[in-house]
């Protein structure tokens, strides 16, 4: 039993149907329901909710407010390799993208840790692309070592991995797993996907499954907004976290709703999301599952990302660079996307104090996974 | 006056430290409540450094602070987090806190009942927040806890005493102090939890995230008091007159 089993009875096109086919009075109902069900996600992210967006917005702003006060935390990501074995569509990563590739070397992690301390993190988040060889298990277990000294909460953005993999990872320190589904579209996913162990989809569906087993901290979910319909994706998506909340209720979830950005050989995206689009999504999440931490990253505009600290989002990055070394060692390597907002850390702690939020650098403690194997 | 363990409140209004849009305001309101326990989150703070923010700010003599376990889900973690603590910041109180849910923040009673009878042997003033378990309540005394602290509703939910029946028996049972903590959405639910006999309440998020956190923590200072003069003075209870066919009359003709 897995999540599989779940997806499987839901045919895409049905649930596309059901979307666009909400109505003014099911937006209605969502908005005054008392517990919000997977029905009233469609009427909140429908077309037909798009005139209710200032509502939707002050709502998704209270409740946010409600279970997280007024805090935003704050991350960066740290990438760690570059090398790919996949082919992705839409990836500065993409094995056929004929670039130089790098990973980092303990010298130079260690050097990237240094920068990154000094713009105050204490929340970190590991990137790499798709390598087993180079950067593998081993690999990452030695790079969390070396980190962990440094930041009381590691989080990872890498290839699905087994789950007693996890299981090593988390006993090494690791608290947190990203690990988007892209599309839940299966033909459509086969198309972005052709080549690599990222093709197959059933593996890359049932990975949360896997950090449910391996009693995962906290995993993050998320589809690339551009690939597919992206309010059918959604909907597949808070259908994923219903599931995993149920199972793996010792687990917190977060969720990401990145919007495919150029890169060196980019494609066009399919289905373009409106920044109001991306709004209502946001608020829409928010309405549907107040407890869920909402991420934002350095792909959206500084427009965008100032008005929507206090829309609903609980964690943004800032001062990221999307490329292995790029903060000291490597700064021309190859990116994986470009970044929209480039603001230093300091200047977006000082926008979310503006907005009368604190920023919060620290909410982890090593001490609180004493269960595992981590000298504290 | 409220006793716990050693110390003596004359303000039985605790509050947490968390969701304020600063340190600043934080402090502000908390002195303005007159609170002078306040419960600070392991994780929040860097123990290591002697300049934490939030730990700065707390720096006062109104306040003692009451570390928090907040993170832990199961009691080896809990009482590991306890110990480091305790070291770190020289105090033997500690606010128990075991949620391994952490959507609800639901606390796990096994866990806790254990983690309490483990923390209080090795000598530490055990404050554990709980479910509003009458059984757990009288469980935890024996395990040797120095107060119990039943919910009113689920943290950060502002819905009041959603447990308020079980609420009135954990208070008519209990012979350690009953702190009524999360829910507590509005002075009124503040003011209802002192007037049914509750020693104390812990309110966080009802002050950190009004618009005006100083006026509303004064309000929640003044609830507090008066909930507990309403209590200490014994409340009218409401009695019907009633006129229907006597039942009893019957006893005068025999």
């Amino acid at each position: 039993m897995s999540f599989v089993n779940i997806f499987e009875g839901y045919n895409w096109d049905d649930v596309k149907h059901s979307i666009y086919s909400k109505q003014a009075r099911d937006v209605e109902n969502a908005l005054n329901a008392q517990q919000r069900t997977l029905e009233d996600f469609k009427a909140l992210i429908s077309p037909a909710a798009l005139p209710y967006l200032e509502q939707m917005a002050q709502l998704s702003h209270r409740i946010t407010q409600k279970r997280f006060g007024k805090t935003i935390q704050m991350y960066i990501p740290m990438y760690l390799s570059n090398e790919c074995q996949n082919i992705c569509t839409y990836c500065g990563f993409s094995l056929t993208n004929k670039i130089p590739r790098k990973t980092l070397n303990d010298k130079e992690i260690l050097s990237e840790v240094a920068v990154i301390k000094k713009m105050g993190y204490d929340n970190i988040l590991l990137v790499s692309g798709e390598a087993h060889i180079t950067v593998g298990l081993d690999y990452f277990k030695h790079a969390i070592d070396l980190i962990r000294p440094h930041f009381s909460n590691i989080a990872m953005e890498v290839q699905p991995l087994d789950s007693d993999e996890y299981a090593e990872l988390a006993q090494a320190g690791l608290t947190t797993v990203l690990v988007y589904q892209e599309t839940y579209h299966k033909e459509e996913y086969k198309t972005h996907h052709p080549k690599g162990k990222k093709s197959i989809f059933n593996y890359r569906i049932e990975t949360p499954d896997r950090l449910g087993e391996a009693g995962i901290h906290k995993m993050g979910l998320g589809v690339l907004i551009g690939l597919e319909d992206w309010r059918t994706d959604s909907f597949f998506t808070a259908l994923h976290l219903n599931y995993l909340e149920r199972t793996y209720w010792k687990s917190k979830y977060s969720l990401s709703f990145p919007r495919l950005r150029p890169h060196a050989g980019g494609i066009v995206p399919k289905m373009e999301m409106s920044d109001s689009e991306l709004v209502q999504l946001i608020c829409a999440y928010r309405i549907f599952n107040e407890e869920v931490e909402l991420s934002l990253s350095t792909r959206e505009s500084e427009t965008l990302r100032n008005n929507l600290i206090k829309i609903g989002i609980t964690s943004i990055s800032a001062g990221s660079k999307t490329n292995p070394g790029g903060y000291t060692v490597a700064t021309e390597s190859l990116e994986q996307f470009e970044i929209n907002d480039e603001r230093t850390p300091q200047q977006i702690a000082e926008i979310i104090r503006q907005q009368g939020y604190e920023p919060v650098w620290k909410d982890w403690d090593r001490a609180l996974q004493s269960t595992s194997s981590i000298p504290v | 006056m409220l006793s716990i363990a050693d110390k003596i409140f004359s303000s039985r209004l605790f509050t947490g430290t968390g969701k304020f849009s600063s340190s600043a305001v934080m402090r502000d309101a908390l002195l303005a409540s007159g609170s002078e326990l306040v419960t600070v989150a392991l994780k929040r703070i860097d123990i290591h450094n002697a300049e934490d923010d939030i730990l700065q700010h707390l720096n006062h003599a109104q306040f003692n602070l009451l570390p928090n376990t907040s993170g832990a889900r199961n009691a080896k973690e809990a009482v590991f987090a306890a110990e480091l603590a305790r070291e770190a910041l020289e105090t033997n109180w500690l606010k128990l806190e075991i949620h391994p849910d952490p959507k609800y923040l639901m606390p796990d009673p096994i866990e806790t009942l254990k983690a309490t009878e483990e923390l209080a042997k090795k000598g530490f003033i055990v404050l554990p927040y709980i479910h509003a378990d009458p059984v757990l309540c009288k469980r935890l005394e024996d395990a040797g806890t120095a107060t119990v602290m039943p919910l009113g509703s689920t943290i950060g939910s502002n819905k009041g005493l959603k447990t308020i029946d079980f609420l009135q028996i954990i208070i008519e049972q209990s012979k350690v102090p009953v702190v009524v903590d999360a829910g507590i959405g509005a002075p009124s639910d503040a003011a209802w939890a002192m007037e049914i006999g509750a020693d104390a309440v812990l309110v966080n998020t009802a002050i950190a995230v009004s618009e005006n956190p100083v006026l509303m923590a004064r309000a929640f200072k003044m609830a507090v008091e008066a909930g507990r003069m309403a209590y200490e003075a014994k409340l009218a209870k409401a009695v019907h007159a009633e006129a229907s066919s006597p039942l009893t009359s019957f006893l005068n003709s025999l």
